[in-house]
């Protein structure tokens, strides 16, 4: 049983990241990479119990932390360097 | 152990890894980048937790336990609030839903919210008047491959 | 068996990456190969290493490339020239190189052999004497900060170091020109009520990992980098200014020399106690004793030191005023 999650997993990072490569646009990208990222806590906490690694569910609270701040960065970023940029220039910043 | 807590956990599992596959070709199949977040984003929030209390109920009352509830909860709060991020800032940044067999005309002028599309609770205060003035590259689906999708 | 797929997963990865042109798309790609490669220490049960790498590698260095691309061109420029007329060079270096080391590879012991040349020099002695003299459950904290404690401390120099020339090389503005409040998602108001309530327990961890390093994986620079990925993720959220408020960038400078102070200052006092440097044996009623508060006191200058060095190259990054944008 817990192979079969195991390789469910395993086949979900597999399409998420045929996503991540082909996604038309950033956000399908950036999506891919936030369900990959979910995907590998996943696979720590399951794969970690069936083949018994020390202390995997620390590395995988901490896999789950960094996946939510490098979606929110790289949306914010994404946002801020296409448009966000001019206006504050136009605010009279300089 | 006794062996229905095996069951469950173990329907648990089944379940959870189909959920994920679900997602996955969702994500792969799905025609433009809303329908995409609502594949992914519904099935992964109730595939993680699926597996996750899979695995508690296998490792009994030890800290471990605390650790996988722990997790839960905060792939539970993260993971929705990510893809309901993405899905707006994705619709800020100028990207509209295709919807099928009607007019880009009909889309300008009703906004987006004909179709369902914004089930991930894309709320309509983020569409300011730019937005909806840079909307016109709106149904580039999968012409250009690593063109700018928003340059206003 | 995971192995191999998740080192697949890493092949394929480095090629999409390498031919890709939209920064961006590359700078997530990175943070992918992050999560493979972290997923590939913890299955060689590598734990600190894989702690590392998801709190350096995937968080951090992702957040640090996106800050970057923030200023430069997001599109990566094709020089024909270049490429026309020098294509066989790199090719010629890279095959070179591979071949040397696929050659080299073939007098090395197997992996996990005992009788390696490696496990012959000192690791007899960490993993036999580690828990008797050091009295730390976790060796590899045992082996980092007490008996290899310059090692560690010439790292925390390093980082320091970084931290000084990004300092130097971009300087500070004043006023944070980040305006995020004007962004679209400044007013952002699920992510705002999701960031505060998850920070306390954000910070709750780094701090867990900064003192169960002694017996599970972790230590004071994952911890650093947790806490400061804390402070990044308010950051973003919350704008620059509110971070400001929180942490001045004096104390981050402060913090960073203190660390550093702090970890040196252990090694004078063992000094001065009348034995080596860094020997903490004499801190303490008993050796373990004594080697439990030197440990104890070295990591929390590392993490001191990687807090502040993190959140001051990133603030660097982020509040830096761009090149003027070009209007439509």
């Amino acid at each position: 049983m817990y192979y079969a999650a195991v390789i469910a997993i395993l086949v979900t990072m597999a399409l998420a990241l045929i996503r991540a490569f082909i996604g038309p646009s950033v956000y399908d990208r950036m999506l891919a990479a936030n369900v990959f990222g979910t995907k590998t806590v996943l696979l720590i906490a399951v794969g970690g119990y069936v083949l018994s690694w020390p202390a995997f569910l620390d590395v995988a609270l901490l896999y789950a932390l960094t996946n939510f701040v490098g979606t929110i960065a790289v949306m914010r970023f994404f946002e801020y360097s296409d448009q966000a940029s001019c206006d504050v220039q136009d605010g009279g910043e300089r | 152990m006794p062996s229905w807590v095996d069951l469950i956990s173990w329907v648990c599992f089944v379940l959870g890894g189909l959920l994920c596959i679900t997602g996955g070709v969702g994500l792969l199949r799905f025609p433009d980048f809303f329908t995409r977040v609502h594949a992914v984003g519904v099935t992964e929030t109730l595939a993680a937790p699926l597996l996750l209390s899979g695995l508690a109920l296998q490792l009994g009352w030890t800290l471990d336990l605390v650790k996988v509830v722990l997790i839960m909860a905060f792939i539970l709060a993260t993971n929705p609030t990510a893809t309901h991020a993405m899905a707006r800032a994705a619709l800020h940044g100028g990207h509209r839903p295709v919807i099928f067999g009607e007019e880009s005309e009909r889309i300008d002028s009703e906004g987006i919210d004909s179709e369902g599309i914004d089930s991930e609770g894309i709320d309509s205060e983020g569409i300011d008047s730019e937005g909806m003035a840079s909307g016109k590259m709106a149904s580039e689906k999968s012409t250009s491959g690593e063109g700018p999708s928003s340059k206003n | 068996m995971i192995n191999v797929v998740l080192l697949g997963f890493m092949i394929m990865v480095a090629f999409a990456a390498i031919r890709m042109r939209d920064l961006f798309a590359v700078a997530m790609l990175s943070g992918i190969y992050s999560f493979l490669a972290a997923g590939l220490f913890m299955a060689l049960d590598a734990v600190d290493v894989a702690f590392t790498e998801a709190a350096v590698g995937a968080g951090v260095t992702t957040v640090l490339f996106l800050s970057t691309l923030r200023c430069i061109d997001r599109f990566e420029v094709q020089e024909e020239h270049l490429i026309e007329r020098r294509r066989w060079l790199p090719v010629v270096v890279v095959l070179i190189t591979g071949g040397a080391l696929v050659y080299g590879m073939s007098d090395a012991p197997l992996m996990g052999l005992a009788d390696a040349p490696v496990h012959g020099h000192v690791s007899q002695r960490y993993i036999e004497q580690g828990p008797i003299e050091v009295g730390v459950a976790n060796m590899v904290t045992a082996v980092l900060a007490s008996y290899r404690g310059f090692d560690t401390l010439g790292e925390t120099v390093v980082i320091f170091t970084a931290g000084l020339t990004v300092l130097l090389l971009l300087g500070f503005e004043d006023k944070p020109t980040q305006r995020l409040g004007r962004n679209a998602s400044g007013h952002h108001l699920v992510l705002r009520v999701v960031t505060k309530i998850l920070l306390p327990f954000i910070l709750m961890f780094a701090l867990y990992v900064q003192f169960h390093g002694d017996f599970g994986a972790g230590g004071g620079f994952q911890a650093g980098v947790i806490f400061a990925t804390g402070f990044i993720l308010y950051d973003l959220v919350f704008g620059s200014d509110d971070t400001r408020q929180v942490v001045p960038v004096r104390c981050l400078i402060w913090g960073a020399c203190a660390g550093v102070l702090l970890y040196g200052g252990v090694g004078v006092t063992t000094a001065l106690m009348g034995e080596a440097y860094l020997d903490y044996n004499v801190l303490g009623a008993d050796p373990v004793a004594g080697q439990h508060i030197g440990i104890m006191l070295v990591e929390f200058g590392v993490g001191l030191t990687v807090f502040s060095v993190v959140l001051l190259i990133y603030e660097a990054l982020a509040g830096r005023r761009c090149r003027p944008c070009q209007k439509p």
